[in-house]
């Protein structure tokens, strides 16, 4: 089911969460709406599953005005940020409530056929008798995604799906939900505020601020090109150092770097710290050693310029650095924002 | 033993328990006592007596009636004040607990007011052949009134705790409104339900100072258990007096006992494993 939605508003007494927002969402596309928490991105996936109402606006299923179609009549599965799953119910009761109540009539063998293969499906045979409280953090999530996907849903949308989980479970369920969505070519909308799960999961990423999208486009457009400082701020950890642009070259102490399309005058330039070299002599920025922070994969440096800017970036694992040493940092990739 | 961190643990035991002996059981034991200084006969005699069952009868059927009364509209109630907020909803919210502030012989008489033939309600309810005071009516709207509050701060907190995903989560799978409230949101609220009615019951149950004002209190038609048990006093029998009184004791008891059982049934789902 496609979805498309068409300059969405809605404002929260006198909030105005989400301003004039315009997607579209192909059918069977697995998209993340990605932003900090209060640019709307909840809002926006409540309206699209009819939770909430927009004060303006239209939202298309397919070809149809879905506007005004109330939630239950949607035929969106959703699943909840803490699952929401009916306590006083089992497991199978939980999968089985969307089929006993819809309008559609079904056997309660089917029924029971439904709910073991759905079962089957989230990885949790032998579960359906336990209640609720009696499964694990990831092992809910996998029941409410099963229940959402019982009343054969032609929209999925969940809500921070990994959000109260740890590191690891989060990761597995990150690849399983791949899996699902490849079997299964559900349309499907998710909300986050972790970049890396956005980045890993999505085949589409739609950056949000303030109620606004900043930025869509692939995982791999808006981590190569992002279009602001916002998005460059917000996709990893970057380093800012200030400077001006005259005729599309911001000026550093160690030379010019290329600032297309920046008009003239006070600017920031943003470089990752995977994108910085290290030297102990040579060109580049002078700087001295604050920290060095050990990691799994490398070591993460702490340094400040000559200037008093601080810079971040990682050498390999067996680079002698401590704290103190001098050296020259080197850029090798950056981008240019005006100051704002 | 296991350790314990807080301290305090055997003095505040300690004061506890000789509290609820000195205030709770000691009185209970005496009764006990008291009713059972009869031989069995004597004691089956007066507690079978047709005055006596009659009380029982005219007690249990009107508190049953209350009690069934309030639980639709002490349910209602709660929801209208958990749901919505409207003009003067604190002043509602503070009217519900006014059956418990008020001394019960104001209620009764107020009652008795309002529902004597030529009182407000009485007036207009005379001409459709509808009495109210001193008839057993009159005793379940008594009944009522002392024990609305129960059911209503029952599932009030309970209501206010329930999270609004769930019936979110019921609408997205398409339940309809009944659907959700009657398969999601009642079985969330039935232990609360069972302890606001058992406790709706039992006051009913034991309500005298309300009830004694509007019930008329004829022998074997309006005259309530708790009231045959005053008469008993007042003429100095006791015995009989802890006989009948036992009675009311071993029920509101076996209620009580009752509704836990049934309570522990509806939350078994909250047992880990």
């Amino acid at each position: 089911m496609k979805i498309r939605l068409d300059n969405v508003v809605k404002t929260f007494d006198t909030f105005r969460a989400v301003h004039g927002v315009s997607l579209d969402i192909e059918s069977g596309e697995l998209v993340a709406l990605l932003g900090p928490s209060g640019s709307g991105k909840t809002t926006i996936l409540r309206m699209v599953a009819g939770l909430e109402y927009s004060d303006g606006g239209t939202i298309y299923f397919g070809e149809k005005n879905a506007t005004n179609i109330p939630v239950r009549d949607r035929g969106v599965g959703f699943v909840f940020q803490h699952y929401a799953l009916f306590p006083h119910m089992t497991i199978g009761e939980n999968i089985a409530f969307g089929m006993k109540v819809s309008k559609v009539r079904r056997s309660p063998d089917a029924i029971a056929k439904r709910v073991r293969d759905l079962l089957r499906l989230v990885k949790l045979e032998g579960l359906e008798d336990r209640f609720p409280a009696q499964i694990s953090g990831g092992q809910r999530q996998r029941v409410a995604l099963a229940r959402a996907l019982a009343v054969d849903p032609k929209v999925l949308l969940l809500d921070e799906p990994f959000g109260a989980l740890d590191a690891n479970v989060r990761r597995d369920l990150r690849r399983w939900l791949r899996e699902i969505h490849a079997e299964l070519g559900i349309t499907t909308l998710f909300v986050t505020h972790d970049q890396e799960e956005a980045l890993d999961l999505a085949d589409r990423v739609v950056i949000l601020n303030e109620g606004r999208i900043v930025q869509q486009g692939t995982p791999n457009e808006v981590c190569r090109a992002p279009n602001s400082a916002f998005v460059m701020r917000f996709l990893g950890d970057t380093n800012t150092l200030s400077t001006t642009v005259r005729a599309g070259k911001a000026l550093l102490p160690a030379g010019e770097i290329d600032a297309p399309g920046c008009a003239d005058g006070p600017a920031d330039v943003y470089v990752r710290p995977n994108d910085l070299d290290w030297a102990l002599d040579g060109a580049g920025i002078p700087a001295s050693v604050r920290q060095v922070l050990d990691r799994p994969g490398n070591r993460r440096v702490i340094a400040a310029t000559d200037q008093g800017d601080a810079l971040e970036f990682d050498v390999a694992p067996e680079t002698e650095v401590r704290a103190g040493d001098r050296g020259m940092v080197r850029i090798r990739r950056a981008r240019v924002f005006p100051a704002g | 033993m296991k350790r314990n961190v807080l301290p305090g643990l055997p003095l505040s035991l300690g004061v506890t328990l000789f509290y609820v002996g000195l205030i709770v059981v000691l009185p209970l034991a005496a009764l006990v006592f008291k009713a059972a200084s009869l031989g069995p006969q004597d004691y089956w005699a007066i507690i079978s007596s047709p005055r006596a069952v009659a009380s029982y009868r005219v007690t249990a059927l009107s508190a049953l009636a209350a009690t069934v009364f309030n639980l639709f509209f002490g349910l209602a109630l709660a929801w209208v004040l958990t749901r919505y907020r409207f003009p003067g909803w604190r002043f509602v919210d503070a009217l519900v607990d006014l059956p418990f502030a008020l001394p019960t012989a104001v209620a009764g008489i107020a009652l008795t007011a309002l529902f004597a033939n030529n009182g407000w309600f009485g007036s207009l309810l005379a001409p459709l052949g509808i009495k109210v005071a001193y008839t057993p009516i009159g005793i379940m709207i008594a009944m009522c009134f002392t024990s609305l509050p129960f059911i209503v701060r029952t599932v009030q907190p309970v209501l206010e705790d329930l999270d609004p995903a769930l019936e979110e989560a019921a609408q997205s799978l398409g339940g309809s409104d009944w659907a959700i409230f009657r398969k999601v949101i009642l079985p969330l609220l039935t232990p609360a339900l069972l302890a606001g009615l058992s406790l709706s019951f039992a006051r009913s149950l034991g309500e005298f100072g309300a009830i004694i004002f509007i019930a008329g209190n004829k022998p074997m038609e309006t005259e309530i258990t708790a009231l045959l048990v005053f008469i008993r006093l007042e003429e100095y029998d006791y015995q009989a007096a802890a006989a009948i009184a036992s009675v009311l004791l071993i029920t509101a008891f076996a209620m009580l006992a009752l509704t836990n059982l049934l309570q522990a049934r509806a939350l078994r789902y909250t047992i880990r494993n």
